[in-house]
């Protein structure tokens, strides 16, 4: 298994420094393609690795408030009816009814939109989950601006920010459906609240049933050759810092390393990278303060610290739009990627 | 069988935990006084009488699950849990203090048997509810309680849980509702009234019981009765006196949240030993 930790051995070196980015997606089972990349919602991802964990735990619950279709929950309702619990339009209570229920024992699942749940019901999630460290697993659905339409109320930007720094709470965020699938039989065995964060727009699906995850174990997906700069990414937008990397191969060389796990981040793999490379890019559809960048430039300031760009929201709301036209405008999509990477690039060699 | 030997039992007992309260909360030096001396008799009718527990065994699958939702009266579970055996009642002086297993608010995490984690209003009952639910999935027999403050029903989550335990005829989840009137910034009914308090738990699929929350023969049997209601969940709305037992600070919300001083807490320790009147206080 690829391990990004280990990514400065000689051994690292030796496996994979030869080869191109495009053998080392296909090495580790990807199948990245810019040209025709197959779409999935994360949400699908989650609704399929629910309707596993069903059939395979029966502590494993669904609790809804009132968006079972939208949150990919219904699958599960319908073929597990005696084990989906509604809650209407109650998200304060979905997060301590669930506190309840796994305090009694029981592996529950609560859904509803970001915004919403962990929006809304902060302090229940705070007091009645983290704090009891109950098993309770959080996702929250239609995460970042790509809701599109739906505008700035729905468009939760500071989701990874409200969970992260919550003591015990686990933070997901898978990069597409398939990462989605294996991040929610993941959070089911992990002992203790999860926070899963997903998207609702279809994005381009990058790994495969046979990709490595790991909660807290960061995936390396694209290794130039004596790569310059590391991209850090997290969520839908890791494909747009693939297209980055690929865009910019003749220019700056660069190493993509996808973050699923926000908490406990993989600050051994940060590290190695920031000493293998010296400059680094975020990657998030997330408010840059209290996010992936944040974290990460927690980590390396006292670590390792290099010259950091951060690609994300900056202190602003969200507004009504198509997702394209969000990422771009909001500087969030892969010119915006390519230009962080050159001004960190040039700030390195300054 | 609750005899008349056993009320007096208990009613005794009550004495004692509030003496305890009375102690912990002077070593604190802060905390609230008017809420757990009013619910001393209810909470000496639970650990005495009502539930199923087990002191040395906290973790007991089949125990009856007491969900404390307004956090800020635990000095009266502590001391109920105490005189039971859960842990020395010497430990009581350690409200508060660093390192303590008492917290100031509960922490499940902390102390066995606590069952969970509360202080912010209003999530309890839809803790208690998810207990309740889930128990039943599983056929459990033990039954699930839920003490909250009415000051609390100001909370939105709290009609959230009362909808939720309606609409799925949570039986299993029996509610008591402290309905001593006064909140931190003053009486109930003019912070933000509550009446008619019934008539919103009647509204929302809930049998309600009123009682004398210092009568615990009413108490307990509402208890049971509750137990006879297969149809919907129970909600006991047990009229108390805040500060309960010591003549100077009943009714008065500004008990809600401080402790006495070290020459209070002397002058209520006398006025709570004497029996009710019947002998002469130590102290005096």
């Amino acid at each position: 298994m690829l391990n990004p930790s280990a990514k400065l051995d000689s051994e690292f070196e030796k496996e994979f420094a030869s080869k191109k980015s495009s053998d080392l997606l296909a090495t580790h089972g990807q199948t990245f393609s810019s040209q025709t990349p197959s779409l999935a919602a994360t949400r699908d991802g989650f609704g399929k690795g629910l309707l596993e964990l069903g059939e395979k735990d029966p502590r494993v619950l669904a609790l809804c408030a009132d968006l079972a279709e939208s949150t990919r929950m219904l699958a599960f309702k319908e073929k597990y009816p005696e084990r989906y619990i509604e809650l209407g339009v109650a998200e304060q209570n979905l997060a301590s009814v669930a506190s309840g229920l796994a305090n009694y024992g029981k592996i529950p699942f609560i859904a509803s939109y970001a915004a919403f749940s962990p929006g809304r019901n902060n302090e229940q999630i705070r007091t009645t989950i983290s704090l009891n460290n109950v098993p309770v697993k959080i996702v929250g659905s239609h995460a970042g601006l790509s809701v599109g339409p739906d505008g700035a109320t729905h468009q939760a930007l500071e989701d990874i920010a409200l969970m992260r720094v919550q003591p015990n709470m686990c933070v997901l965020s898978p990069c597409d459906a398939e990462e989605a699938r294996k991040a929610t039989r993941a959070a089911a065995t992990h002992n203790g609240p999860v926070y899963i964060r997903l998207a609702r727009e279809k994005t381009p699906v990058m790994t495969t049933l046979a990709s490595p995850f790991e909660i807290g174990r960061a995936n390396l997906l694209w290794l130039g050759e004596n790569p310059q700069v590391t991209i850090f990414a997290t969520g839908p937008l890791t494909y747009q810092a693939l297209m980055a990397a690929q865009e910019l191969e003749s220019e700056i060389s660069v190493s993509v390393i996808n973050v699923h796990t926000i908490k406990p981040l993989d600050t051994a793999a940060v590290v190695a990278a920031a000493k293998n490379t010296g400059a680094v890019v975020t990657v998030e559809e997330h408010q840059i303060a209290g996010g992936l960048g944040s974290a990460i430039a927690e980590a390396l300031a006292q670590e390792y610290p290099v010259p950091m760009e951060f690609v994300g929201v900056r202190d602003q709301f969200g507004q009504s739009g198509n997702p394209a036209e969000l990422l771009a405008h909001y500087k969030l999509d892969t010119p915006a990627i390519k230009e962080a990477v050159k001004t960190v690039f040039a700030r390195k060699l300054q | 069988m609750l005899t008349e030997q056993k009320i007096k039992e208990l009613e005794l007992q009550a004495e004692s935990l509030r003496e305890t309260i009375v102690e912990m909360l002077t070593a604190a030096g802060s905390g609230h006084t008017a809420g757990p001396l009013g619910m001393a008799d209810i909470f000496a009718a639970f650990y005495f009488y009502i539930l199923k527990h087990d002191p040395h065994n906290p973790g007991w699958e089949e125990r009856d699950r007491l969900i404390l939702s307004n956090g800020h009266i635990v000095p009266v579970r502590y001391a109920a849990m105490a005189h039971a055996g859960y842990f020395p009642v010497a430990e009581c002086l350690t409200l508060r203090k660093f390192g303590s297993r008492l917290q100031g608010h509960p922490e499940r995490l902390r102390l066995p048997g606590l069952e969970t984690t509360s202080g912010p209003l209003g999530s309890g009952l839809s803790q208690a509810a998810g207990y309740a639910y889930g128990a039943r999935m599983d056929d459990k027999k033990f039954r699930v309680y839920c003490a909250m403050s009415d000051g609390e029903q100001d909370a939105g989550n709290v009609w959230e849980a009362a909808m939720f335990a309606g609409n799925n005829k949570l039986s299993n989840l029996t509610a008591i509702v402290d309905r001593n009137n006064i909140q931190i910034n003053g009486m109930t009914e003019h912070v933000m009234p509550l009446e008619h308090l019934r008539a919103k738990y009647e509204a929302f699929n809930w049998h309600v019981i009123e009682v004398d929350g210092h009568n615990i023969r009413e108490f307990v049997d509402a208890t049971e009765q509750a137990k006879a209601i297969y149809e919907r969940p129970t909600v006991i709305i047990a009229h108390t006196i805040p500060g309960k037992g010591i003549k100077e600070i009943e009714f008065d919300y500004r008990w809600h949240g401080k402790p006495p001083s070290k020459e209070e807490a002397q002058k209520f320790l006398a006025e709570l030993r004497t029996l009710k009147g019947k002998i002469a206080s130590e102290h005096q």
